[in-house]
């Protein structure tokens, strides 16, 4: 008993300090960021299941999943009803934040640094950065692409990695799977949820 | 003489490519189902043969992977020198030529790289992309047994390239150019190689693909024609289509 009072009290108090807040200006939000979670991810204080919900709450927090699943609807949103879109945010954030975690837990060590950022408009900037993995393979560029309409609270909507759009390859996928039903929203929703319960 | 030949089927092809490249467009498939069926069979083949061997090559000490990454891609540049003369990209001629003749001899047959630490980063170029940035567009895209995604444009610059590339001339063709001469074995055992060490540094990568994808199939393909496009434009910065959700 007095283990899981330990154990529950530890995890309230992880959940409580985890999340901090980051800089507003895009370039340091993402360093800011990725420094934060590099620490926690190599923490060996800390089991796969803390680390598993520290990524969900900062994605919540700093990625627009809403705008993501969106994007990678495609041209299905705007014909879409708005039901059949709120089923479809649904199951696409499990589906995101269960994809999310499952690349993040395999996270090996690595060096993070801060290459550029680039304005492309007063929406959204680029910032570029590099990753150095610590086992000597070659170092590997990433883009993140940052929303910056509410200037105070900057959003994550894509990672280029490598010139790699993920949200890009995701909408493909989806498209893939939408074209050989039908175009039929439901379908997709229902692979989701599969994903998600497999 | 032998160049002359090689040209005389060269035109007609890319005579095709330029008279169908326009009408098609990347998404397109070719014949989906049986790219899908072939793309299969390819996972099976990577299964049992490319994965195992791939991560054996893994565990060899880093600097017999790393020597074997120099030595091949050294020998892919060589590809790149007639594809930058072709695409008129002078500077990357410069690096391409510098780096080959570099690696080559002072970088022992292309096991070191020291060219890289004198700034020489030749780009991989091929027929392919030489097409593409002719203004040629994909074609249609399908799957090849073994060689895996292409599109029309592609697997024509895949035949092309084996005329215009000095490293096959040598070895596939069996002509001798500067006292130097190989065989068929010694061109597929570079390529071969080449796989297993593009598959062995990419196998974290390949196994989160698999596991996180719902249609692996339709990931690949976008990660082909996205690559494939960053190469033509020699640059890695996103397209923005973002539209009306970026407002």
């Amino acid at each position: 008993m007095k283990k899981l009072v330990v154990y529950l009290f530890s995890i309230f108090f992880f959940l409580s300090s985890s999340l901090q807040a980051y800089s507003s200006n895009p370039r340091d939000f993402v360093n800011d960021l990725v420094s934060d979670v590099i620490a926690k991810l190599s923490d060996k204080n800390l089991n796969k299941e803390q680390k598993e919900i520290f990524i969900e709450e900062v994605a919540l927090e700093y990625v627009d999943i809403n705008a993501l699943g969106l994007y990678t609807l495609g041209e299905l949103r705007k014909s879409s009803s708005k039901d059949d879109i709120s089923g479809y945010q649904k199951s696409f954030e499990k589906y995101f934040l269960k994809s999310l975690t499952s690349r993040l837990s395999e996270y090996s060590s690595s060096k993070f640094e801060i290459l550029n950022e680039d304005k492309k408009s007063a929406t959204y900037t680029i910032v570029s950065s590099k990753v150095i993995p610590d086992d000597g393979g070659p170092d590997i560029k990433i883009d993140w692409r940052i929303y910056t309409k509410d200037p105070d609270k900057p959003l994550i909507r894509d990672l280029i990695v490598e010139g790699l759009s993920l949200a890009r390859t995701q909408k493909e996928e989806f498209a893939s799977i939408l074209s050989s039903n039908d175009n039929d929203i439901k379908a997709l929703i229902i692979k989701l949820e599969e994903f998600v319960q497999n | 003489m032998h160049y002359l030949k090689n040209f005389k089927i060269l035109v007609p092809v890319l005579f095709m490519v330029f008279l169908l490249g326009p009408k098609l467009y990347s998404a397109e498939e070719c014949f989906e189902k049986t790219s899908r069926a072939v793309f299969k069979f390819n996972m099976a083949l990577d299964d049992v043969i490319l994965e195992p061997l791939a991560k054996g090559y893994n565990k060899l000490p880093s600097p017999v992977r790393k020597g074997t990454n120099n030595f091949t891609s050294n020998i892919g540049t060589l590809l790149s020198i007639p594809n930058n003369i072709l695409q008129g990209n002078f500077k990357q001629l410069g690096h391409s030529v510098g780096s080959f003749a570099i690696n080559s001899t002072v970088g022992l047959l292309g096991v070191l790289n020291p060219a890289e630490k004198i700034g020489l980063n030749p780009h991989k170029e091929d027929v392919g992309q030489t097409l593409g940035t002719y203004g040629v567009s994909t074609g249609c895209y399908f799957v090849l047994p073994v060689l895996g995604p292409t599109t029309v444009r592609d697997s024509v610059g895949i035949f092309a390239d084996t005329f215009i590339d000095p490293f096959a001339h040598i070895t596939i063709r069996e002509k001798e150019l500067l006292s130097t001469s190989g065989n068929n074995l010694d061109y597929f055992s570079v390529k071969a190689t080449g796989a297993i060490d593009f598959r062995a540094e990419n196998d974290k990568n390949f196994e989160s693909l698999e596991k996180n994808s719902i249609d692996l199939y339709s990931s690949i393909k976008s990660i082909y024609l996205q690559d494939r496009e960053n190469k033509i434009r020699n640059s890695i910065e996103d397209q923005d289509d973002w539209g009306s959700l970026d407002n």
